[in-house]
């Protein structure tokens, strides 16, 4: 079976350069655009880029600690 | 049209009737029924009432305004979509069952008084339990009766608050009330129990995923949304619901991040959803409210759209585990285009309908100089593309290729997808039309660069984390315990050492226990010897003939 082109060798590197320019541009176009943020806090340069990483990061580590403590076999409730 | 025939009742009967009627009859019934209710809907004027008496009390079955209205076209809605999705491929008894369901749910919406209101949401907890009972998978059984005993017990909170209430005010008018009262905070508790609300939200994840591929399309719609306007209606600006809704996301975002089975993901999905609708329904300011009601709208057609694409894997596939899935996308194309259509807008993403209803919600705490609320909803709108947006279709359609070449969906389920899929697009790209049908004027524009520019940030580097963590995210062969291992495990487990240590101490009522016991799980065998098949017919009938009993009634009135 021949491989999709999503799944041939190199595409992964390919992907994240992409998606690393896109995510530079998300940035750099505040500098052209005026925000108008309603809270202080919101005013730092690309405050919305750091805090939706740092907020989904903190939720990923969050559920990776609690799947610690009530993760079961999935067959758990079956007897 | 309202005046002559209720437009619940309307597609309840075109439901039980579907059974008897078999090709193209049955498919004009099943798709046209709901057009014609609909119709109906939007061209009875705001205002209208329907009412008569009924013992000592005024009983009003239609009453139409903004807001009721709102929901009852997106219920119509719903059902002619979930209809076209499966009317070739479900079982009868499903999609009768389903229908009455959905009409239920209208008359909900309609409902003017607590006692019409009441009797609709039971019919609606009935119904779905049957539609997950139709389901026939290998724990429907099961998670069916933990479902009707919640919902159960949750009819009977409501009814408790409704008596006491109707007692203290001598009035059974559904309007706005506080609760500061017995009687409110029971009817409160019984709105929330339906809405997914903490601490017994579990219900919502358990049993949904064990109805069938098509089932848990319609099951997704109406409890959750029927229950959210009624607390828009019943308890706008109670604080309390602004903190349970907050809870609500989070919880669904965490446990989702956790979760293996696909559409679990998406009913994890959906307590996080309905989170931010009753997070909206208690800051009650007319924005506010005014996105909670369009966050609905909107989250019916994505949600649906979402599991209709799960459902087509899981039709085609038989598999609904991600570990088992991956790579679909090749073979899948539409199914796989479909699922990103809905991932998009259930994560609010610009030109989508997410992003035009969620964003009045974001605005109305801003409005309200509610930093911290804020703050969250800002961090749960990145966790919603985290947990719904990227991980549902990168572990279905990409990630690593399982090999599996399913061809796309037959085409009336195709069909169904492409509408709901263009109905995420248009509404969120030409967002006047949508704005008018809401309850509140509404004097919000959701694009400006400045808005659109911080959305994108939020959501783009949300991914980012994602795929920078993914090492930490990849499936594992687990579920996730929650409330339910109360009455799943604890309580089972308590009860049979009870009845052990009994048995030592006395052995004779230990003997009667023992058989008491031993009868009980007999008769349990016994009542399932009859085939769910059996007991959805029977039920069927039951309803058939009380329908036609209260439209009599509703009529000669």
């Amino acid at each position: 079976m021949e491989k999709h082109w999503l799944y041939q060798a190199g595409m992964p590197r390919k992907l994240w350069t992409a998606g690393a320019a896109v995510l530079a541009v998300t940035v750099l176009v505040e500098l052209f655009v005026s925000l108008h943020p309603h809270f202080h806090s919101a005013r730092l340069f690309a405050f919305h880029a750091l805090y939706g990483f740092a907020s989904c990061a903190l939720m990923i580590l969050l559920a990776r600690f609690l799947g610690m403590l009530i993760k079961r076999r999935d067959d758990y409730y079956d007897d | 049209m309202t005046d002559w025939l209720h437009p619940g009742l309307m597609i309840m009967l075109a439901g039980l009737f579907s059974p008897l009627v078999r090709g193209p009859l049955r498919t004009a019934l099943l798709l046209g029924v709901p057009l014609i209710a609909l119709i109906g809907i939007c061209l009875g004027h705001a205002g209208a009432e329907h009412s008569f008496s009924f013992l000592n009390y005024e009983l009003q079955p239609v009453r139409l305004d903004k807001l009721g209205r709102l929901f009852a076209i997106i219920f119509c809605v719903m059902t002619f979509a979930g209809a076209l999705f499966c009317y070739r491929q479900a079982g009868k008894g499903e999609l009768a069952t389903a229908y009455v369901y959905a009409g239920s749910a209208v008359g909900v919406t309609l409902a003017g008084d607590l006692i019409t209101l009441f009797v609709f949401w039971e019919i609606m907890a009935i119904a779905s339990t049957l539609v997950i009972w139709s389901g026939g998978m290998q724990n429907s059984r099961g998670a069916g009766m933990r479902y009707v005993l919640i919902h159960l017990l949750g009819g009977v909170i409501l009814m408790t608050g409704i008596v006491a209430y109707a007692r203290e005010t001598g009035s059974i008018q559904f309007a706005a009330m506080a609760a500061d009262h017995f009687s409110t905070w029971f009817i409160l508790a019984g709105f929330l129990l339906n809405a997914g609300a903490p601490p017994l939200s579990a219900w919502l994840p358990d049993a949904y995923p064990e109805a069938s591929f098509s089932g848990m399309v319609f099951l997704s719609a109406f409890t959750t949304k029927a229950a959210v306007y009624v607390l828009l209606r019943g308890f706008p600006g109670t604080e309390l619901l602004v903190y349970l809704g907050l809870i609500m996301i989070f919880y669904g975002i965490i446990y989702a991040l956790l979760e293996n089975d696909m559409r679990r993901i998406l009913a994890y999905s959906i307590v996080n959803q309905v989170g931010f609708m009753v997070c909206g329904a208690g800051m009650g300011t007319e924005l506010a409210l005014n996105g909670a009601a369009a966050h609905a709208f909107t989250h019916i057609i994505y949600k649906a759209l979402l599991l209709m694409s799960a459902g087509s894997v899981l039709y085609m596939t038989g598999k609904r585990k991600c570990t088992e899935l991956g790579g679909l996308f090749q073979s899948m194309p539409l199914t796989a285009a479909c699922g990103i259509i809905g991932a998009l807008s259930i994560s609010a993403f610009p030109l989508t309908s997410g992003f035009v209803s969620k964003s009045m919600l974001t605005q109305a705490s801003v409005d309200d100089h509610l930093f911290v609320i804020w703050l969250l909803l800002q961090a749960a709108s990145a966790g919603v593309f985290l947990h719904a947006g990227i991980k549902f279709p990168w572990f279905v359609f990409f990630q690593a290729d399982s090999g599996l070449r399913p061809a796309d969906p037959p085409l009336n389920m195709r069909a169904a997808m492409i509408f709901f899929a263009f109905l995420c697009i248009f509404i969120g790209v030409a967002p006047g039309y949508f704005y008018e049908l809401l309850p509140y004027g509404v004097h919000y524009a959701p694009y400006s660069a400045d808005h659109v520019v911080t959305q994108l940030q939020l959501l783009l580097f949300s991914g980012l984390a994602f795929f920078v963590m993914l090492p930490w995210m990849q499936r594992t062969l687990t579920i996730s315990l929650d409330f339910d291992w109360f009455y799943r495990r604890l309580g089972p487990s308590l009860w049979r050492r009870l009845v052990f240590c009994w048995g030592r101490s006395n052995a004779s009522l230990g003997r009667s226990l023992q058989a008491y016991y031993t009868r009980i799980s007999m008769f349990g065998r016994l009542a399932f010897s009859v085939t769910i098949g059996q007991y959805v017919a029977l039920v069927i009938v039951v309803f058939m003939v009380v329908l036609v009993i209260f439209q009599w009634l509703a009529q000669s009135a």
